[in-house]
């Protein structure tokens, strides 16, 4: 029985957009001299491989379904009406591929490698004594980094992390983009009252500090739907579909805290796209309004969007953890970097040191912001060598 | 020049309405005062009564925006809006949800150990991104400008979180060097407040070097700088003197830019290092859900960004006397 989350959705469109991109672009010019200096260089390269991993990462783990509740010998529940009963939690791809990473559990902290527990514990010996003593572990040397507080594997946990990075990362700008083209392109090629309008409506959204509105929309929005965890029956939509994602909210609204700057970019790209010969001899000849944003300046501002996003990419990723740690990001059962440098840290103060959960996330979350911020760079250099003070 | 200032303040009113309105919005149209006195009151004991009693005494029992009961100027004056979300304009902010305190008590009490963290760190952190980043263009193209852009890049991706908690770890915990969190009055507070100002430093850092880099390249570029070398000035002279000097306009840009950013940064500082400011402020109010405290939060952060656009226009002309005051 498969489950879609509203982040799902954003996930699929995103890998739509890419797969779009690379089969539009192929054939252009323009584009295809960007990729061929973006393949010049190596270093970025290297970064879009690793950038493909995690997006191949996010993509398993959002691919879910449910299975059917069984018995013991393995026969199928069913309801009294004969319907199959299914388990209350949805199990992405990454689950099932991963599966004896996620099972493997010990019963609380295990250093890297290692082959016993990390904090004493009493146990009884064959001949009946009780001793305080490190246990062995289950799966000894399995762990490449360690277990966490409930004995879960923390490399698990760090790539459950990853899903979350991503949607945060494409989602946020993806929802935002044909608002702000829309806006942008108004504002731009009709100046006047509209573009009056359409400032004002940004400058003021602009002014309330970001943390500040995504604080308070979670506050009012955020706070019921799905978590992460199990799926309710109230989350479900026709029986498939959940609608009200917790992390899909906190793209939307990290998505109208962002949408200002592209905006304020394509408002002023349009400015300069109005007095150019092409658009103006189009307007001689009487295309219609709509038809010339819609064939001539729309597809010029597109580079801009798609630097935007790579650009932005890094920060929002960054900023999912801090919200987290706040308190407004997604829910505790969500996997996230956050979540994890959350609980990871008061595990610093105990004696000895709890090190490897907090470096885990850490690594992961870097290894996924400095290729996006490297690769952002090389695309940003081929596509618009103009924007390059920022 | 006074015209300019004031016209451009009367600029500000209609956004700064606007940011009212929006509050106002969400805080009493989307979240109505009913779903407020629920989450307040909690689960258990909700009754009509209770809700009612709750709004009563804190002041939201009476309509939205019209009050059709009254008569003449009441009409507007009996709501919500003009009872909660007006003062704001007149910066009164009222009393809490949860504890019945005077906000403004409150914003003026914690107002200090926000800026002792915020000031130092906004200030020093120009001056040694500036430091930093002429260093690199004055070297640019040696190994120096290569490695330099390289540990920015790096530093950049490095989550604000890693610095803090790594560096309440090392300097701490193990060193022992300052206190891990905390905050005291008067001169006493120093102490506390290094910590957190260094870190803050550091994770501007990246970002910070490499913008003002680009800045500085972009500026050396120009003609006036090869006049200047061409008839024979040093090249320390040609950076610090001419360079410096006209890089100065997207320089203020980024720093007021980098204004609603101070609160960001703040809120996690106040948050990690105890310290009671207007950052811990709101984090608490969010955790205890008192959206009176929220909203005044929202509000103020809103009126110190427009008031730092303001600020910056103002310096725009005095740092270029080609920008008409139209």
């Amino acid at each position: 029985m498969p489950v879609i989350l509203a982040t799902d959705l954003i996930i699929f469109f995103v890998v739509g957009i890419v797969v779009y991109f690379i089969f539009a672009g192929r054939k252009e010019g323009y584009t295809r001299n960007a990729w061929l200096q973006i393949r010049k260089n190596r270093l970025a390269m290297v970064c879009m491989s690793i950038l493909v991993l995690y997006g191949s990462v996010a993509v398993l783990d959002s691919i879910r379904f449910r299975d059917p509740l069984r018995t013991d010998t393995g026969t199928v529940v069913r309801a009294a009406d004969g319907k199959k009963i299914y388990s209350p939690q949805a199990l992405s791809l990454l689950d099932r591929l991963l599966w004896n990473m996620r099972a493997n559990t010990e019963k609380t902290f295990s250093a890297p490698l290692a082959s016993r527990l990390y904090v004493k514990e009493s146990m009884e010996l064959p001949d009946g004594t009780m001793v305080r003593d490190y246990q062995p572990l289950e799966y000894p040397g399995k762990h490449l980094l360690g277990t966490d507080k409930v004995g879960s594997d923390v490399l698990f946990s760090a790539i459950k992390g990853v899903r979350t990075g991503v949607v945060i990362g494409t989602g946020t700008t993806v929802i935002i983009i044909p608002f702000a083209i829309f806006f942008g392109v108004m504002a731009g090629f009709f100046g006047g009252r509209i573009d009056d309008i359409i400032q004002y409506i940004y400058t003021t959204l602009a002014s309330i500090p970001a943390v500040l509105l995504i604080v308070a929309f979670m506050l009012i929005f955020g706070a019921e739907g799905y978590q992460g965890g199990l799926v309710r029956d109230r989350d479900l939509y026709q029986g498939f579909f959940v609608p009200n994602d917790r992390l899909f909210w906190l793209c939307i609204i990290m998505g109208i805290t962002s949408w200002t700057d592209l905006c304020r970019i394509i408002r002023g790209e349009t400015l300069k796209l109005r007095e150019l010969e092409y658009v103006q001899a189009a307007k001689a000849f009487g295309v219609a309004k709509m038809k010339i944003i819609y064939r001539h300046i729309v597809p010029n501002v597109m580079h801009l969007v798609l630097i935007t996003m790579v650009l932005q990419f890094s920060g929002l990723v960054l900023a999912e953890a801090i919200l987290s740690y706040i308190g407004i990001g997604v829910g505790p059962e969500m996997g996230s970097w956050g979540n994890m440098i959350n609980t990871a840290r008061l595990e610093l103060s105990r004696e000895p040191v709890v090190w490897w959960s907090l470096i885990g996330a850490f690594v992961f979350m870097f290894g996924l912001v400095l290729p996006a911020n490297i690769f952002g760079d090389a695309v940003r250099d081929a596509l618009e060598p103009r924007l390059r003070v920022r | 020049m006074l015209t300019y200032i004031i016209r451009r303040v009367l600029y500000a009113i209609p956004i700064i309405l606007g940011v009212n309105i929006l509050t106002a919005l969400l805080f009493f149209y989307v979240n109505t005062p009913d779903d407020m006195a629920r989450q307040i009151i909690g689960e258990k004991n909700i009754t009509p009564e209770a809700i009612e009693n709750w709004k009563r005494d804190h002041g939201y029992n009476l309509p939205l925006l019209l009050n059709t009961e009254e008569e003449g100027l009441s009409v507007v004056t009996q709501t919500i809006f003009f009872q909660r979300s007006a003062p704001l304009l007149w910066l009164d902010f009222g009393r809490s949800d949860r504890k019945n305190a005077d906000i403004n008590n409150e914003i003026r009490k914690r107002m200090w150990p926000s800026l002792a963290i915020a000031l130092p760190i906004f200030l020093i952190g120009i001056f040694v991104n500036l430091t930093f980043a002429m260093l690199v263009a004055f070297f640019r193209g040696t190994y120096l400008d290569l490695w330099g852009v390289i540990l920015c890049v790096v530093m950049m991706s490095v989550s604000t979180l890693f610095y803090i908690i790594g560096g309440q770890y090392v300097f701490g915990r193990v060193l022992k060097l300052f206190p891990i969190s905390g905050y005291d009055v008067g001169v006493h507070a120093a102490k506390f407040v290094v910590l957190p100002v260094v870190i803050g430093i550091i994770t501007a850092v990246g970002s910070g070097v490499r913008f003002y880099r680009t800045v500085f390249l972009e500026e050396i570029g120009k003609d006036y700088i090869r006049t200047a070398r061409a008839k024979g000035l040093s090249e320390t002279k040609v950076l610090f003197k001419h360079g410096l000097k006209n890089a100065m306009i997207p320089i203020l840009t980024s720093v007021v830019v980098s204004i609603p950013f101070l609160f960001y940064g703040s809120l996690l500082m106040e948050n990690f290092f105890a310290v009671p400011g207007l950052g811990s402020f709101t984090i608490e109010a969010i955790q205890a859900q008192d959206f009176a405290i929220v909203r005044s939060m929202v509000y103020l952060g809103s009126i110190l960004y427009i008031v730092g656009l303001i600020l910056t226009d103002i310096s725009y002309t005095l740092v270029d006397p080609r920008i008409r005051l139209e």
